[in-house]
């Protein structure tokens, strides 16, 4: 019921920021689309935490800022290896092991690793991924354990 | 209030030009580096905190407006989906039985090279 709710409004917001009309016989348009759509969702009967992940805002928003400023550091230290006049890299194929409770917060977590410049994750297994990485400095098993806590954290909540 | 907009534009000035820095740092990456799996490193300092740095540039010059928040749902997508996509290629490689270089990569200075070539 709450995802139910939660996603109509969602839909109805993104529609208005979308369209940007304001007369009612267009808003009733858009009343009738997210209907259509929230009917369609209901009978897929998909209607769950991974549909509708918007009820964990509250800490996912904090999660990918502090990530913001973890890829700013990678992205740094990316265009100084890159850029160097005499290139010096020892690239890396890491196991990285996981520690989650559920797809959403595996999920998470694989996409943060990709998003960090400098790892990227190639496979993913039962329970580790397999990541490479640009350079011997990117693969410290410390900073991965650290994003695998925040990233399970920040989607299933204080539960481990 | 002038100043305040100038406070604007001045912010949005410097992050679209660190943003371009960092698009052509990644692109002489991608040119640099010596293997599929490393390009694709230099490639993603481009997607993420390139485009990222840019969209939000664009929304300080749009204001507050529906815009910046069309804006900001293009900064939310582009933030999900480049690493998928990026994912995506990586893993298509690593099925298809491309190995990844795992040796140190030094290459001689184009200084030494070059004076190899003409001696």
């Amino acid at each position: 019921m709450i995802y139910g709710v939660s996603l109509s409004l969602v839909l109805a917001v993104m529609w208005w920021v979308l369209s940007g009309y304001d007369k009612i016989t267009l808003l009733a348009f858009g009343v009738i689309s997210v209907v259509i759509a929230i009917v369609l969702v209901l009978r897929m009967r998909i209607l769950d935490r991974e549909t509708v992940p918007f009820l964990r805002l509250h800490t996912l928003i904090p999660y990918y800022i502090w990530l913001g400023g973890e890829m700013a550091k990678a992205s740094m230290a990316v265009v100084k290896a890159a850029l160097k006049p005499e290139i010096d890299i020892t690239p890396r194929l890491v196991r990285v092991p996981v520690k989650a409770d559920t797809d959403l917060a595996r999920c998470v977590f694989a996409n943060s690793i990709t998003l960090t410049p400098g790892t990227v994750t190639v496979e993913i297994e039962e329970d580790a991924y397999l990541v490479h990485a640009l350079d011997t400095s990117f693969t410290a098993p410390e900073g991965f354990a650290e994003m695998n806590l925040y990233a399970a954290r920040a989607t299933d909540g204080d539960t481990s | 209030m002038d100043i305040l907009l100038l406070i604007r534009d001045i912010a949005s000035i410097a992050l679209l030009a660190v943003g371009v820095l960092f698009v052509l740092a990644g692109a002489i990456g991608v040119i640099r580096l010596p293997d599929f799996y490393t390009r694709i490193h230099a490639a993603g300092v481009t997607d993420t905190l390139g485009a990222e740095l840019i969209v939000f540039a664009l929304m300080l010059q749009a204001g507050f407006t529906l815009l910046a928040a069309k804006l900001l749902l293009v900064g939310f997508i582009l933030f999900l989906t480049s690493p998928t996509a990026t994912h995506a290629v990586a893993n298509a490689a690593h099925r298809a039985g491309l190995n990844p270089l795992l040796s140190r990569h030094q290459p001689p200075h184009p200084r030494d090279t070059e004076t190899g070539e003409k001696s």
